[in-house]
């Protein structure tokens, strides 16, 4: 044979051989593919069609249209309710809510310092939250041997969840976002019904009940539920993603507390964290953190329920007129005392 | 955080079971509506026009294009017994109308009854496959001003004009026990209208269902309860209570004068002769 013909052989051959490993390699990637496909399960969230059923024999007063509490709005003017003192029946609406079986998820982070507030958040959650009804509470902490133990009320359960040190407060306060948008995805979702993401730095004082189910619940800052919309805290600079105009903006929402159905709160603490990683790879961080974030959520995906300022309170030494109840408020703290950093 | 005034009262905007009470005031329009067009909806609307009733018609549709759910999908499901009586009425974008034929009767009482089993039977057949919301709406009737997506949600009643500021006791329930429509004295929340039910398909179905099934319980026993199919309703929405309530802007009495707390009137029940239109008295 000619070397030209020997040529054009290896020529050939090599061919072939590239050729297989091409086939070969693509198979290869189809069959990855197919795994995928198989084991990615779409999330199931729990769907439960909740009527609102009660039953006869059950007696309270009659409700009227004209005669209430007038001194301040129960209704956003997108028709979502604003839970005040005097806006429900709380014998009623515990009856209705009982019949639906429900369990409420509520999660609380203690790291570091941070620690020294659950024996009291816990102690008073276990007097006045969710009272009758199946709680789990799951605790992010990065010091589970600084967990106390507190007693737990019927049906009410609490799991304790490692998680690592950080020593920035306000990665440690933006990082829940993350936490969260995976418990709700995975676990939660055949688990609970609600779930509820509270600070811990907190304590309950009154009835924090089924009266703040919904699907997507947001609570009115107690610094703002009075003021005109652009004198609200939100995040000016355009360049970041909780971004909020002059002009818009509905309330000012506190992030110490949200909540709602899994599969709204997972949507919700996704976009956040999505939003803060985007802003992270830009060098930016919003004014007040998630709390930023989270507000520019609830703008432009309302709330389906919103709690007064009862329900997160500044401090349960200084009331304020429209306040008929404190419910849940920030306790006193030291800041330079317990976070890790200024 | 100022209340919401119907212009000069004061109203309350929500139940005590945290449904809202829509008045004028305390919605906004435009954000309303802009939410709801996002999300590509229709709303069935079952009307019943049978005998004489078809005189109603042409007013009923000429002002429902005016001002119920403008801008939005609606198909309109007309009952009646005599199809060529059914009006011409030019109908807006996006908006039809389907003509269903049923048989006549002789008793008001009992054309006023079988309307939840039609109903019922038009969702199962029908309405689960087409719409998103159903409304049921009493024909002799007209709109006088905006009836929109404010009023959608999951269960709707409406507050009957005539009983917004009574007692409970005094409402005109069903007071015999040996009716399924049977309501205690000590209970009761509202007293609601019979001329509208609204919501999603699926639980608009479950009122009809339920309350067809207590109807025909009813008259095996020869009972015919006080307000026909009006209380059952009522005692279906005692026990299952509405999602949102319409306050009486959305059912009002043409005969009835204005009130202080009702400032605009949005649909209303026209005056008739009774002996004109009704088969029997």
């Amino acid at each position: 044979m000619s070397l030209r013909q020997n040529f054009l052989i290896i020529l050939v051959f090599f061919g072939m051989v590239l050729s297989g490993l091409i086939y070969l390699n693509s198979n290869q990637t189809r069959c990855n593919q197919q795994i995928i496909e198989q084991v990615f399960i779409e999330p199931k969230w729990k769907l439960k069609n909740f009527g609102l059923r009660s039953s006869p024999g059950i007696f309270y007063n009659q409700p009227s249209a004209l005669v209430g509490r007038t001194d301040v709005a129960s209704v956003t003017s997108w028709l979502a309710p604003i839970i005040w003192e005097g806006t429900f029946d709380a014998t009623l609406i515990d009856i209705i809510y009982k019949q639906q079986n429900l369990t409420i998820a509520t999660t609380v982070f203690a790291l570091g310092k941070y620690t020294r507030f659950l024996k009291e958040f816990l102690e008073s959650a276990e007097q006045h939250y969710f009272v009758g009804f199946r709680v789990h509470y799951y605790l992010f902490t990065d010091l589970p041997e600084e967990v106390p133990e507190v007693k737990m009320g019927e049906n009410h359960s609490l799991t304790v969840r490692k998680v690592p040190s950080l020593n920035r407060w306000q990665d440690i306060s933006m990082g829940r976002m993350e936490i969260l948008e995976k418990l709700t995805e995975n676990e939660l979702a055949n688990e609970a019904d609600y779930i509820f993401c509270l600070d811990v730095d907190t304590k309950f004082y009154g009835r924090w009940g089924v009266e703040t189910l919904g699907h997507l619940v947001g609570v009115i800052h107690p610094w703002f539920f009075d003021a005109p919309r652009d004198r609200l805290t939100y995040e000016r600079r355009p360049e970041s993603q909780a971004y909020i105009p002059a002009g818009e903006g509905d309330y000012y929402y506190t992030g110490a507390a949200f909540g709602g159905s899994l599969e709204d709160v997972h949507h919700l603490t996704k976009t956040c964290r999505e939003q803060m990683s985007v802003d992270a790879a830009n060098s930016i961080e919003a004014i007040w953190h998630e709390e930023s974030h989270l507000n520019k959520y609830f703008l432009y995906n309302k709330p389906s329920k919103l709690l007064s300022p009862e329900y997160l309170w500044r401090d349960i030494n200084a009331g304020a007129a429209q306040i008929k109840i404190i419910r849940f408020s920030h306790v006193a703290k030291n800041n330079a005392e317990v976070r890790p950093n200024p | 955080m100022q209340s919401p005034q119907g212009l000069n009262g004061k109203v309350i905007a929500v139940t005590p079971w945290l449904a809202p009470i829509v008045w004028e005031g305390t919605f906004d329009s435009f954000l309303i509506d802009s939410i709801y067009q996002q999300q590509n909806i229709t709303i069935a609307t079952t009307v019943f026009a049978l005998g004489k009733y078809t005189t109603f018609l042409k007013a009923f549709l000429e002002s429902a294009e005016q001002n119920y759910f403008v801008g939005f999908r609606v198909h309109y499901y007309l009952f009646t017994d005599h199809p060529e009586q059914v009006p011409a009425v030019k109908l807006g974008e996006g908006r039809q109308l389907t003509v269903l034929k049923v048989a006549s009767s002789n008793r008001w009482q009992e054309i006023t009854l079988r309307r939840m089993e039609k109903l019922e039977k038009l969702i199962e057949s029908r309405l689960v496959n087409e719409a998103d919301y159903v409304f049921s709406l009493d024909v002799d009737t007209k709109f006088y001003g905006r009836w929109g997506a404010e009023s959608l949600g999951r269960l709707i009643g409406v507050i009957h004009p005539g009983y917004y500021q009574t007692s409970r006791k005094r409402f005109p329930y069903e007071r015999r026990p040996e009716s399924q429509a049977y309501i205690p004295a000590a209970e009761g929340d509202y007293y609601y209208g019979g001329a509208v039910i609204g919501g999603f398909v699926k639980d608009v179905y479950k009122v009809a269902k339920t309350c067809r099934e207590q109807l025909d319980i009813d008259a095996a026993k020869s009972i015919e309860a006080a307000w026909q199919e009006e209380s059952h309703l009522n005692k279906y929405f005692l026990y299952n209570k509405p999602s949102k309530v319409l306050s009486p802007e959305y059912l009002w009495q043409d005969f009835k004068p204005n009130t202080n707390e009702v400032k605009i009137i949005r649909f209303s029940q026209v005056i008739k002769n009774y002996a004109a239109v009704r088969p029997n008295p």
